[in-house]
């Protein structure tokens, strides 16, 4: 249960702010998970942003027989799909691809500047999870990708409504790298991309 | 003989290796030089949490890291400015405190650490004199220290007008005069009216004056003080000017103009620029490439215009985040740090 108090935490403050606000001397988890305690008797999907998700069955692992018409050395973005697809949703236990915000279609690459292009659809428009997500992508991809790759990530046109205030957070890099190394932060973008096969 | 006539690289002097992870800036102690009999010293910030000070060898010229500044910071070091005097290095950290360290020879202390932001420290930045230091913060503010007796520190104003993060604080090379620029796409200046007055933002560059259309990364001012240049995320370097002159004589301020964009040079964020001492601009970008930009002297009536005087492609493995000219006369060296975790030092040289 304790990542459903993080994330309640983190929910707090994304109501209050965009999410890169978080202030990790301002966050006192013990109270924090005093309150979530008594509000967890109070059914805790009431406080989820999107309590009834759409999900998809998990699809099937295809095996690719056609030639890869991508250069020996440049990376194919089917691989790059295979990273993230199974990241988890911070606040759902089903992954990105379940619920529609990853699909094979996310990732393009441009093998002559080896640069990647990820656009991922938020499952509602005020989704404040946005960011979270584009977290975890980032960290997934850093792990997985050799250093040179340029990563833009991007919500999918017209999928959120603070679509360029998002994009514009994800793609700040000294953003990211002060939001990485918040600790509760790190934490919850731990648990959705380690976490096991569902 | 003009620059651009001239066949010119940029040459590796040396990559120095001991960070480990991303340099995000480098600062040349002012005050050091071979010509001044002192060897020169570089600092150099990372994501690995401390300082780095490198020195150049007069005998082997190789450099060598100095020392390190540990177990101070307690996140990312973003950025670090000497003091005129070169007896003082400010650092910037993500954990929220400014540190002030004094060299002591081979030895360096933190003799003070200022706190008062509420989150990330992004630039720091001295006055020409060393009376005043700068910092700003992803709090949005702009904060100016007044150094005291004993290694004391007092806070002399919080400014508190940038609607967004602030990325780089810089003071101008001769006035007391404070620029700031923004993830809200705009350069702020900061002045203060005669010597008991308050400092207030008398101007905002912003897209109206021709100004950024995205995140502005980092100010660089020339020699005279009479121009500067700015780097941003919307891939385009700024020219501006103001008439020095009448700014220095008079008891007002005379707004900055905005004399000229270098567009379609660069395809990535552009994080910083910095303008030689004999007018060589450099720019560091997220296309792992250094650039090296000069005045085409073309007397036309629209102003100044600037041409591309070389690119190194692949300076670094990944992004560069960090260039610096060196200060000393005669030999300019270009210092830059880089995402791959390394130092470079270069130097402008004459192809073979």
């Amino acid at each position: 249960m304790s990542m459903l108090y993080t994330v309640m935490i983190l929910k707090k403050v994304l109501e209050s702010e965009l999410w890169f606000t978080v202030l990790h001397r301002k966050i006192k988890p013990l109270a924090v998970e005093a309150r979530l305690r008594n509000r967890e008797k109070k059914k805790m999907t009431l406080g989820l942003i999107n309590a009834n998700p759409v999900v998809q069955a998990k699809k099937e692992r295809l095996v690719r027989t056609q030639p890869d018409q991508y250069r020996d050395d440049g990376v194919d973005p089917l691989d790059i799909y295979e990273y993230v697809r199974d990241i988890r949703d911070p606040e759902h236990p089903y992954t990105l691809e379940q619920l529609s915000v990853l699909s094979e279609e996310s990732v393009t690459v441009d093998d002559q500047l080896d640069r990647i292009l990820i656009k991922f659809t938020p499952t509602v428009q005020h989704c404040s999870m946005a960011t979270i997500i584009g977290l975890c992508l980032r960290a997934k991809l850093k792990e997985c990708l050799p250093l040179h790759y340029k990563v833009d990530i991007l919500v999918s046109p017209g999928s959120h409504a603070d679509e360029d205030s998002v994009n514009k957070q994800l793609n700040d890099k000294e953003r990211v790298a002060a939001a990485m190394e918040n600790p509760n932060l790190r934490q919850l973008v731990d648990e959705c991309i380690y976490s096991d096969e569902i | 003989m003009d620059l651009m006539e001239k066949n010119l690289e940029l040459v590796e002097i040396q990559k120095l290796e001991g960070h480990t992870d991303r340099v995000w800036s480098v600062a040349w102690n002012p005050v050091s030089s071979h010509a001044d009999g002192v060897s020169p010293i570089l600092a150099s910030c990372s994501g690995d949490n401390t300082v780095r000070i490198w020195e150049q060898s007069s005998l082997s010229r190789s450099w060598t890291c100095k020392t390190v500044l540990e177990e101070t910071h307690t996140r990312t070091v973003r950025s670090c400015a000497w003091s005129p005097s070169g007896e003082l290095l400010a650092t910037a950290s993500f954990d929220g405190t400014t540190g002030i360290w004094k060299n002591y020879g081979s030895e360096f202390e933190c003799v003070a650490t200022l706190e008062g932001h509420e989150n990330e420290v992004k630039s720091v930045s001295w006055n020409a004199s060393g009376s005043y230091l700068a910092t700003c913060s992803r709090d949005k503010s702009v904060w100016i220290w007044e150094g005291l007796e004993g290694n004391e520190y007092d806070c002399a104003a919080v400014l508190s007008e940038h609607t967004q993060d602030v990325k780089m604080v810089q003071w101008h090379p001769t006035m007391d005069v404070l620029f700031s620029c923004s993830y809200d796409d705009t350069i702020k200046v900061w002045w203060s009216q005669g010597d008991d007055g308050e400092f207030e933002c008398v101007q905002t560059l912003g897209e109206s004056n021709n100004g950024h259309s995205s995140t502005v990364w980092a100010i660089s001012f020339n020699a005279a003080g009479d121009k500067m240049v700015t780097c941003s995320d919307d891939r385009t370097l700024k020219i501006w000017g103001t008439d020095i002159a009448r700014m220095q004589s008079g008891e007002e301020y005379v707004p900055w103009t905005h004399l000229c964009t270098l567009s379609g040079y660069h395809d990535r964020t552009i994080y910083s620029a910095h303008w030689s001492r004999d007018d060589i601009i450099a720019s560091g970008a997220g296309d792992d490439a250094i650039r090296l930009f000069v005045d085409s002297k073309d007397d036309s009536v629209d102003g100044p215009s600037y041409n591309l005087l070389l690119k190194k492609n692949k300076a670094h493995d990944n992004d560069v985040n960090c260039v610096q000219w060196s200060r000393s006369e005669g030999d300019q060296l270009l210092a830059s740090a880089s995402d791959d975790g390394m130092v470079k030092i270069w130097q402008v040289a004459t192809k073979p």
